[in-house]
């Protein structure tokens, strides 16, 4: 009974843990150009609206995916020309995309909230998945779960081991440099501010085809801005996306741990449920204290408008 | 022949001005686009939405009892916002201070004390102020990022809310709904105009206004917090403390998003509920935005934003659209402003293509 | 004498043209670089030398003019096609990426295939050519301002150049660098190579130059063999007139100390800062002191303890007019007496988007502008116009914004603001860095008249000739530590200089691994 519950805990940490590897990485890239977008919920949100209408009529979910990142790409495009093309305040554009984009998947959603999915089929591993308590966890899984991990690999290779990788963290660190040198930093912003976008919606798409086959308003409920701390928590590391991800993702199923271990305590539903957002809290704090650490690492241009003179 | 953005030598306070009339009139045709595809007219659309809140006496009240908690809210926030401290979590500001205002009312429900009202209106300054006191403490003391750690407690105020209405603060005699006792009558905002639903929280948003505007133009601290906010190193080399600029910016949001929420529960809403907030803490940041961050740019565009929410509640009815369409129309009237903004530090130029 | 030949000119410039909104940058400029010259490009900041450098490389587009190379009319369009052409420029202000190593930074200039390891031989092959030792796996953020700029230089040379630009080269440099960077110029030249050399330090001009072409205000004023002419004769073609003469006069004997400066010791929490370390100094009343030496040997560190920026652990370490500072900030450092200039005009001794009036009361508030905590904008719009008045400020009257004036008089505003508190010490750090001949002498004089009345002033400044011009008293700082103080009148350039390097008698830093300069 206990292995199984382990299992059981392992799995569901990882399925939650998994949109915000995915929104957290994009996120991160976007960071790394210099750029802070802080609009995630609203691609998120978007991106998984459009994910379940997709789903909901043509029943493919590869195309359900597509429609997330696509939808995600298009949202991220909007806070693209206002903060990069318009010059405009990169913290207010993003919190405009954020209350635009949930409220746009609200409306859009509407109709599609008493509907409901077959939740996706998860996809096993051959032979890795025959392997005691690890196996059904880790590799009887959701195809986009090994994508996530894949990402992390592709990302990780991308920043540091290719040239167009170093030319993007040369923009995020020192965007007047990169442009007297003669790279085109407001195209490359603009790149990297749609893959994550492009991530974010493909996340948004995992909620709502995986995770909890259905569309509610407001059922995204901070993931985006958790994907935001994730980055910070990070310290702008790949590797440790995954690493904060596993753990939020722990927090978020603590109710079903506390459910399904059948241990009686008397804490309200909404403490547990509160817990995920005291962790992202506490987590900032602890890794916002060590400020020479987060001024090695962090982008050095993040957050600044790039004003070329040309 | 191509377009380039050429900076002005100084901004252009004609833009200044011109720029939210812009982001409004983009906001409105894009909105009767909204309509066109979804298959009403666009001009019934309009007319449903933006005319017919304001077509009787009554609906300018409902439109001002709408603005209240806006304004509050929003003036709250520019002080803030003007000193580059990112209050996101007025909304959970809102509701605690519902909560502290609304615990006052619920633990003295016999009183006929002169000072129940004024003693709610101060439970809701200071929960609203305890709430938005722990990102200030957690920015000045540790550096976290006051956007993320304000917001997530909005989150955690939202679950507070449910668990007292769901458990230790449901009404016995409430059919298991998970709402409160309605407050009696003397823990209630006194009417301000017989038949309309507009409060005596009204003179409260108008007097922060005008506070507002003399601490933000006339006071050494307003300037100190002005100065934070456009060049933080010039802040520094005059000796101004930042965490002093911080926990202010914190606090008056704090306290004003408080207020607001104790005007909702002792207005028109009587009780606490999962639903005293359609989203106000969030609006107010738009409303500060495009009211320039100046009490009197902030007093119009909360009557805006008041008539985006009553338009929405219109259109629903009417048009069988759902709600969150105003939702829709605050988030791209944002867009809009901050769009057009550019044409204030910016001009366009053609620009001869090469050879 | 041989006959001349006629050669191509390898750059050509007629009747270039670029226009700002506040400002006419270049106004027709005519330009003509011949194989194997070192040109220099001389004016006083603010005459368009930069402007015209980054037209050539491709930076910004011309608005009008003609460029050839090599004898073909050629569009520059970006500064990869600049390289291509076989362009090279080092920018005053590098551009280098600090968290990267230097093998990245020289990759991330150079096309093509990404081979970090026989790009870290190629580098160290060319920076032994030329005698420029750099170690290509170092971080250039631990690098010094000296080890900088030769990975900016080796960058370019990595791509055999035919042209190499370099702008104000020598800013950052000490004495004995100085001459070494000209040996290596003189190398490239001999191989072919022209240089465009970008600088106002006339006596540099004379030393390195075979010719040169002097912009004032946008237009070309003459072009000359700097060998033939004398200091004089250049600098009135820079800047119209003759260069103002400063009497310096006699510092006060025995002044009461206005700063001590005891065994302070100020570790610094940013990678990327200098640790202070037993910094000892007193400034008197009556008296100059200046502070020199090479960019980030620890002066912003040194600056921000004395002003109350950076508080110290020990109150002890910094007195200002007796009185244990340490722990206060600015502000209360202020109504002790003491007032200062720091070296960024806009963003920290100014708000640019705020006016000259509420630019007054960043300081100045003290002198009768406060009235219970609310601000008399009448009392604070006099001392702005007072301000522009007595220190020839040319804007467009108290309320325009900061950022709407120039380098030099936004720096004569400033300057005028503090030394109207009437302040017992007053710092000042790099006081005429980028302002023009006219505005810097002008301050000069005013520091002078200044310490004349009693006021100890202390100048922190990376321009050795403004220090010897003013100062009573000199000081060098390297690595975080302060030299013994010298009487200026008792030492000259090449020795402070020596010193720059850290290699004063007993010096702790002498011999250091991580090079100073």
């Amino acid at each position: 009974m206990g292995l199984d519950l382990l299992t059981y805990i392992l799995f569901a940490t990882v399925m939650a843990g998994t949109p915000l590897i995915i929104a957290g990485l994009g996120e991160l890239v976007t960071e790394k150009a210099g750029v802070l977008n802080l609009g995630c919920e609203g691609m998120m949100s978007v991106g998984a609206v459009a994910a379940f209408a997709v789903a909901y009529s043509t029943h493919n979910y590869f195309l359900a995916v597509i429609a997330g990142l696509g939808s995600g790409m298009v949202m991220s495009l909007l806070f693209a020309v206002a903060a990069l093309t318009l010059m405009a305040s990169q913290v207010a554009c993003g919190l405009a995309l954020s209350i635009f984009g949930v409220g746009l998947a609200a409306f859009i959603g509407k109709p599609l909230e008493s509907m409901s999915l077959v939740a996706g089929k998860p996809v096993p591993i051959p032979l890795l998945s025959r392997i005691p308590i690890l196996g059904p966890a880790f590799f009887q899984q959701q195809a986009l779960v090994y994508f996530s991990w894949a990402l992390l690999a592709a990302v990780a290779w991308f920043l540091y081991r290719s040239k167009p990788g170093l030319v993007l963290r040369a923009v995020g660190e020192a965007p007047v440099s990169a442009h007297a040198i003669g790279y085109r930093v407001v195209r490359i912003r603009y790149l990297a501010v749609m893959f994550g976008g492009a991530m974010a919606g493909v996340a948004g798409a995992f909620m709502v085809l995986f995770y909890t086959p259905l569309w509610v308003e407001g059922m995204i409920a901070g993931r985006g801005w958790i994907s935001i701390a994730l980055v910070v928590f990070s310290t702008w590391r790949p590797v440790r996306v995954l690493v904060g991800a596993y753990l939020f993702g722990g927090c978020m199923i603590a109710q079903m741990f506390v459910q399904a271990s059948g241990v009686q305590l008397n804490i309200p539903a909404q403490f547990l449920s509160a817990l995920p957002y005291l962790a992202t809290i506490l987590v900032l704090v602890l890794i916002s204290h060590n400020r020479s650490s987060i001024r090695l690492n962090s982008p050095a241009s993040l957050g600044q408008p790039f004003l070329p003179d040309v | 022949m191509w377009l380039k953005f050429e900076q002005r030598t100084e901004p252009s306070p004609l833009m200044s001005y011109l720029s939210p009339a812009f982001a409004v009139g983009l906001m409105l045709l894009s909105g009767m686009a909204l309509f066109f595809v979804l298959g009403r007219s666009p001009i019934a659309g309009f007319r449903i939405f933006f005319l017919n809140p304001v077509k009787d006496l009554y609906g300018v009240s409902e439109l001002l009892l709408k603005a209240t908690p806006l304004m509050l809210c929003a003036v709250g926030l520019s002080v803030g916002f003007r000193a580059n401290v990112w209050n996101i979590g007025a909304e959970g500001q809102f509701l605690m201070g519902a909560l502290a205002a609304g615990g006052v009312a619920l633990h003295f429900p016999n009183s006929t004390s002169p000072f129940l009202l004024p003693g709610m209106v101060l439970a809701g300054a200071l929960g609203g102020m305890a709430w938005a006191a722990i990102p200030a403490w957690l920015r000045t003391r540790f550096n976290a990022n006051e956007i993320l750690t304000s917001l997530m407690l909005v989150y955690v105020a939202q679950l507070a809310v449910s668990w007292l209405v769901h458990g230790p603060w449901k009404d016995p005699e409430g059919f298991n709904f998970p709402q409160t006792q309605m407050f009696q009558a003397k823990a209630l905002l006194p009417v301000l105009v017989e038949g309309s639903r507009v409060n005596a929280a009204l003179f409260i948003a108008i007097a922060a206004l005008a506070i507002g505007w003399v601490f933000m133009n006339r006071s050494f601290l307003g300037y100190q917090m002005k100065v934070a906010g456009q060049a933080e190193n010039a802040g520094r080399y005059a000796g101004f403390s930042s965490k002093r600029t911080i926990w202010m910016g914190m606090l008056v949001g704090g306290a004003l998003a408080g207020i607001a929420g104790m005007s909702e529960v002792a207005g028109p809403v009587g009780q606490i509920t999962e639903h005293i907030s359609p989203g106000y803490g969030f609006a107010a940041m738009i409303v500060a935005f495009v009211g320039r961050l100046t009490p009197i740019g902030i007093f119009f565009s909360s009557l805006l934003l008041a008539l985006l929410y009553v338009g929405g509640e219109q259109v629903q009815q009417y048009l069988g659209l759902p709600s969150a369409i105003s939702n829709v129309f605050q988030g791209m009237l944002l867009f809009f402003l901050l769009a057009s903004d550019v044409f204030i530090n910016f001009r366009l130029r053609r620009m001869a293509r090469r050879q | 004498m041989t006959e001349p030949t006629v050669q191509t000119p390898r750059l050509t410039i007629k009747g270039m043209r670029k226009v700002y909104p506040s400002v006419i940058a270049n106004d027709g400029v005519d330009l003509t670089v011949m194989p194997g010259e070192i040109h220099a490009v001389v004016g006083e900041n603010g005459a368009g030398k930069s402007t015209l450098m980054k037209a050539i490389y491709g930076v910004i587009r011309p608005d009008a003019g003609e460029i050839r190379w090599e004898g073909e009319h050629v569009n520059i369009t970006s500064p990869g096609h600049a390289r291509e052409l076989g362009i090279g420029m080092v920018f005053q202000h590098f551009s280098l990426f600090e968290t990267l190593t230097v093998v990245q930074n020289v990759a991330l200039a150079l096309p093509g295939k990404f081979d970090l390891g026989a790009l870290a031989k190629r580098i160290t092959e060319v920076s032994e050519r030329y005698g420029l030792p750099i170690d290509p796996r170092r971080l250039v953020h631990a690098l010094s301002v000296g080890e900088r700029q030769r990975v900016e230089i080796i960058r370019c040379l990595l791509q055999s150049p035919r042209l190499l630009i370099l702008d104000e080269p020598t800013s950052v440099l000490t004495p004995q660098a100085v001459r070494k960077l000209f040996e290596t110029l003189r190398q490239l030249a001999a191989e072919g190579c022209s240089i465009l050399y970008i600088s106002h330090k006339l006596d540099e001009i004379q030393e390195l130059c075979h010719t040169a072409t002097i912009l004032r205000a946008g237009r070309v004023t003459g072009t000359c063999t700097p060998s033939e002419e004398t200091p004089k004769t250049l600098a009135r073609m820079m800047i119209g007139e003759d260069l103002p003469v400063i009497h310096h006069g006699e510092p006060a004997e025995g002044g009461e100390v206005r700063l001590r400066i005891e065994a302070l010791a100020q570790p610094t929490d940013d990678p990327f800062g200098v640790s202070l370390k037993n910094i000892n100094l007193e400034v008197r009343s009556g008296e100059i002191v200046g502070i020199a030496g090479v960019s980030g040997n620890g002066q912003q560190e040194l600056l921000k303890a004395i002003s109350g920026e950076e508080i110290t652990h020990d109150r002890r370490s910094v007195q200002v007019c007796g009185v244990p500072a340490g722990r206060l900030n600015p502000a209360r450092r202020r109504s002790l007496g003491m007032c200062f200039v720091p070296e960024e005009r806009l963003g920290r001794g100014a708000v640019p988007r705020l006016s000259l009036t509420e630019n007054i009361l960043l300081t100045a508030y003290r002198k009768g502008m406060l009235v219970s905590g609310m601000i008399r904008f009448g009392a604070a719009r006099r001392f702005a116009e007072e301000c522009i008045k007595r220190f020839d400020v040319k804007c467009g009257g108290p309320a325009s914004e900061a950022k709407s004036l120039s380098g030099g008089n936004l720096q004569k505003f400033i300057v005028g603001r503090e030394i109207m508190q009437e302040p017992k010490l007053l710092v000042l750090a790099q006081p005429t860095w980028g302002v023009d001949v006219g505005a810097a002498s002008f301050i000069r004089r005013s520091l002078l008249d200044l310490r004349n009345s009693g006021t100890a002033v202390l100048v922190i400044s990376e321009e050795l000739d403004e220090l010897f011009e003013i100062c009573d008293r000199l000081v060098v700082i390297a690595k975080g530590t302060l030299s013994p103080t010298k009487v200026t009148s008792q030492t000259g350039v090449e020795e402070i200089g020596i010193w720059m390097s850290g290699m004063w008698p007993d010096s702790a830093v002498a011999g250091d691994k991580n090079h100073v300069a």
